[in-house]
Formats: C-alpha cells, structure tokens, sequence
C-alpha cells in the first residue's frame, strides 16, 4: 500500500449552462504519492484544466457543481473544507503555475511584491523577510541578478523568465504539491526543455509531487513518472510513463502516440485522429470514444470500466 | 514616481495652478481689495451700467456695483470646495460601487447595477429641487446633488472595467495563491482601475462647476450674496452683450482650473503607470 499526498476518487463535475447540466468530469480518478510527477494528458476539451482547478477549488460555483467523489489531501476531503482553510491551503501547501506566464503576473506589481505575496498571506512575513526569501527563491529557480528583479515590473522580463517567476512564486512557501498547467506550451522549445529541466531539478531538490498537466507526449516522457491519459472528461488510460508510453492499451493513447512528432516515422505524412472530442452533453451512454476509434465494436456502446492492476486502460478491445 | 510626475513638465503647470488657485481662495480674506457683497456707489455708471475693468476694479464690477475680481477669489473657495467635495464623493461612490459589483456579481452586483439604472433615469434637477425643498438649500445640497448625480457613470464604467478584469488569468493565480475575496480586490483590482478613475475625477471638475451654476440659477444651489464661479456667469449672462468681462472673466477661471486638473491627471496617469517607467 502506498501512501497518497493526493487522490482524487470518482470525482463528478458539471456546469449549470443555459442549456441545462452538463458533466464534464466523469469519475475521475487520480493518485498523487509523495515525490512523484503525474502527467494528466488529452487534447484540448478533455477536462484537464478543470480537474487542476477542482483541486483547489478554483471554478467559480455556480455553475459548476461537484456531482460527487472526494478529493483528498493529506487525509482531508478539499471539497469539504471551509472558505478560510481553502484559502490556508491555496499557495502555501499547494502551488500553481499557469499556462501564459505573459498574463498570470499582475503588471501593476513589481516582481519582489508578488513574490512576496504568498508568504505576506501565509506566514505574515514582514517586508524585509519576505525580501530575502523572494531574492532565495529566485536564485533556485535560476534567475540571475535577482537583486535588480525584485524591482522589475513583468513587462520587463521575457516569457521564459516570467514562468521562472511564476513557478518561484508557486514555491515560495514549500508547499507540498505543486500543480503545472500547461507551463511550457506558452513558451518557445528551448525555453521550454529550461523550464522542464528546472522543474525535474526542483523535484529532486525538494522532493514535492508535481501533477502536470500537458498535451505534449514528449513532456511526459522526459519528466513524470506515471501518466493518466483523459479523454471526454473520463481517465481512459493510467499508468508508469513507460508502460504507457512503450506499450499503450487504449486506442486513443495509442492514437496520440502515433500523432506525436517524435514517435512518427520520418518522411512519411503524420497520422491525426479523425473526428473530434465530443462535447459534454453530446457524450452517450458508450465509450465516447467509440465514434473516432478503429477498433469500435458492438459492445462500445456500454461503457467499459478502467481495469488493470498497476497499468489500467478502459477499452473493450484491451487484453486483460 | 514623484521623480517621473516632476519631470513632466505639463504636469507640474497644471499642480502649479492649482496651488494658486487654492492659495487665492485660502487667503481671499487677504488679497481680496474689496469685501465681495459690497455694493459700490461708483461700481456702476449712471445709467447704472456696471464698470469695464479700471485700476479701481480690477476685473470690472457686476450688475449690483460689487468688485468682480474680489468676488472671484471668494468665489473660488465655493467653486473649489464644491468641485473637488462633490466630485471627489461622487468618484469614491461610484467607484466602490462599481469595483463591488463587478467583484461580486450575482444577486448584490445586479441590485447595485439596477440601482445605478435607477439614478440614470432621475432627472438631476427634479433630484435637486426636491432635496432642496426638504433640506435648506446651501453649498451642502448642492454637493450632495452633484455628487448623486455624477456617481451613476462612473460606477457604470467601473462595474464594466471591474467585470473585464476579473477573468484575467493573474486574478485566479491571486486566488490560487492563497488570496481571499477582499485582497484581491484592493490590491489587484483597484490599482488598474486608477486610470479610468483619474480620468473622471479631473473631466468632472469641470461639470460640477457647471451643474453648480445650473443649480444656482435655479435658485437651488449656492444661496446669494454668496460668490461662486457658476453662479457668476449665470447671474450676468444677459448682459453678455453690453459688459462681455462679466461672462468671460468666471468663464475663464472655470477653464484654466479644468485645464489644470486634466493636466494633473494625465501626468499622474502617466507616472502611475509602470510600463511607462523609464521612458521620458
């Protein structure tokens, strides 16, 4: 048995819309042990974001409601807590990142202020300790004169450096957990292998579990350890990054691998998956994946549970 | 920012002026040749014309035979008052109750909103003239007035900014970060909403002088013998034609003072702004 920092068990969760209830998660389930980095991959509409943000209970309520399921953290259900212990637990014991360093900083903020603003919340810093843990934090993120950055306004700096500053406002108190969404997809590819680099480095340093959230199979490959594969607002595949990636189960992974430039193979034309992701309301009582797959059967129109043992898939077509 | 606001030179005219004008006003007991409601045997001419500008009245003298440029300097202390009370009250209002609708929303934001339509709707004066009539009419209405009448746009256009600015993405990294509803109001909304506010605050000195002289040409605003720049105009404009300086002397006091608080309130809107830093 291992012991969990994060698990996320059958969560639920739909929008109220003017065209009525909507789900968009659809029993999520996801582990997070101590140390580790979960990738959670799928294309755009699969409800990547809005798990990250159910985590810290950032979607505004209304219109979304949490149907059911727990989210637990450190032996405490997230979706029960009050106001005030949400607050206690956003920024200091988990962390953020936003996918577009360029808007996710306030520009009428000078750097060292908002660096400073967590610990001010959390540890009611005064200004001169709050100084030098940011010129700290700035220094591990790898930031050079960081004196003369405290005093920059994000205008100031170039992209790859304003997700450094995200990324050291998001650790500034150590939290437990920190959770990457889409950090990199903003910034161009050397930035990007940085900033991938930094955070497998951080990792190690500090020991925390990273749940990154990517499109991107090659990000997954370099720097987590398992993955969650989500397709439609389900998990349709979960696994160690290398089981999922060398041998995928489900035909979606599969699909996405084979739409991936790096496992492609050269000079030939790359394959897409046809169709699109349903959209929630339009997703039946079957396999939504049953409409794009080329394995579909007579029996995709039931839903086919997540089964497996350390490497799960939901697919009829799966051998177990 | 100090630095960056002295060295705009427009700007530092603009604070000058208003200086003046508020030392003037201050210190009119002083300066002024004249007590303002006194009434000359020689302020006008036989006929009972008031005077053009002499060396004995300076800024020529009103209908009533009263010194025109002491009535100025008095009038400015009305006018002053008036302009940056009412107007200041009428942009803290507007403000607050713009910044929390847009923040709130939901049921409270909606009965503010639908309150602001409300005042839209209600004519100013009709506002004015039943204050007045339960109220004793006086400097005090006329700054309650103003100020009802001038914070319904600015709260329409701040609830606007405010509902723009909350769904940016360094809003919901404040609140991932750990901040509660009324940090993040005051200190990540508020400070981009302080263009658009200096904006009105400076463009409204200007109205509120007017809609004071509106106001006590219908008797219901600064009571006579009191000075006030508005009412100045207002009381002589039909002799336009025969002592133009009566007119055009107020009428230029209103301008230069609205010309010097936009001046202000551009080089402040400047300075205040970080991307601006640096570049001269």
């Amino acid at each position: 048995m291992r012991d969990f920092l994060l698990r996320i068990q059958n969560l639920c969760l739909g929008f109220q819309t003017e065209a009525g209830y909507l789900r968009v998660l659809d029993n999520v389930s996801l582990d997070l042990t101590p140390g580790e980095t979960l990738g959670l991959v799928g294309e755009s509409g699969c409800g990547k974001s809005v798990t990250a943000q159910s985590i810290l209970r950032l979607l505004p309520c209304p219109p979304s409601r949490v149907e059911e399921g727990h989210i637990w953290f450190d032996d405490k259900d997230i979706l029960k807590l009050s106001q005030s212990e949400l607050q206690d637990l956003r920024g200091n014991r988990i962390g953020m990142i936003f996918q577009e360093p360029m808007t996710s900083l306030n520009p009428t903020m000078t750097i060292g202020n908002q660096l400073a603003e967590p610990l001010r919340l959390h540890r009611k810093a005064g200004a001169g300790e709050a100084r030098a843990a940011a010129l700290d934090v700035l220094k591990r993120v790898g930031i050079g004169n960081a004196e003369q950055r405290l005093n920059q306004y994000p205008h100031e700096l170039s992209g790859g450096l304003r997700q450094r500053v995200m990324i050291a406002m998001a650790l500034i108190c150590s939290p437990q957990m920190l959770i990457a969404d889409e950090p990199t997809t903003a910034l161009d590819v050397t930035i990007q292998a940085q900033i991938l680099d930094l955070l497998r480095t951080l990792q190690k340093e500090l020991g925390i579990s990273i749940l990154l959230i990517t499109h991107d199979l090659g990000v997954v490959a370099e720097t987590c350890h398992r993955v969650a594969v989500m397709y439609a607002g389900r998990i349709v595949e979960t696994g160690t990054a290398v089981q999922v990636l060398t041998d995928p189960q489900h035909p979606y992974t599969r699909g996405l691998l084979a739409a991936s430039p790096r496992y492609a193979k050269k000079g030939e034309r790359m394959p897409a998956i046809a169709g699109q992701v349903p959209p929630p309301g339009k997703r039946g009582q079957g396999c939504p994946f049953a409409e794009r797959c080329p394995l579909v059967m007579d029996i995709c129109a039931t839903m086919p549970p997540l089964q497996g043992d350390e490497h799960k898939a939901a697919c009829w077509a799966t051998k177990t | 920012m100090w630095a960056r606001f002295a060295r705009d030179r427009a700007a530092s005219v603009g604070l000058a002026i208003i200086i003046l004008f508020t030392v003037a006003a201050a210190a009119a007991h002083w300066i002024a040749p004249y007590d303002p409601t006194e009434q000359f045997f020689d302020g006008l001419t036989l006929e009972g014309a008031p005077l053009p500008p002499s060396s004995r009245f300076w800024f020529g003298s009103d209908t009533n035979g009263r010194d025109q440029f002491s009535r100025l300097l008095y009038g400015a202390q009305t006018s002053l008052l008036i302009g940056v009370l009412a107007n200041g009250l009428a942009v803290a209002v507007g403000t607050l109750l713009g910044v929390t609708a847009g923040f709130l929303r939901g049921l409270t934001g909606a009965a503010i909103m639908r309150l602001t339509d409300l005042m839209m709707a209600f004519p100013p004066l009709l506002l004015a003239i039943a204050l007045a009539a339960i109220l004793k009419p006086g400097i005090g209405i006329v700054i309650v007035v103003i100020a009802l009448v001038n914070w319904v746009q600015i709260a329409r256009v701040i609830y606007a900014e405010t509902t723009g600015l909350v769904n940016r993405e360094y809003i919901e990294a404040a609140r991932a970060m750990g901040a509660g509803p009324w940090r993040i109001l005051w200190r990540h909304l508020l400070p981009h909403l302080v263009p658009t506010v200096i904006v009105y605050a400076t463009l409204g000195i200007a109205t509120t002088v007017l809609l004071e002289a509106m106001l006590s040409f219908l008797g219901r605003g600064v009571q006579p013998p009191t000075p006030a720049w508005g009412m100045m105009i207002f009381e002589s404009q039909s002799y336009f034609l025969n002592a133009p300086w009566l007119v055009f002397v107020p009428g230029a006091a209103i301008l230069i003072l609205a010309l010097a608080f936009n001046l202000v309130g551009d080089g402040l809107r400047d300075a205040l702004d970080p991307t601006q830093r640096g570049r001269t």
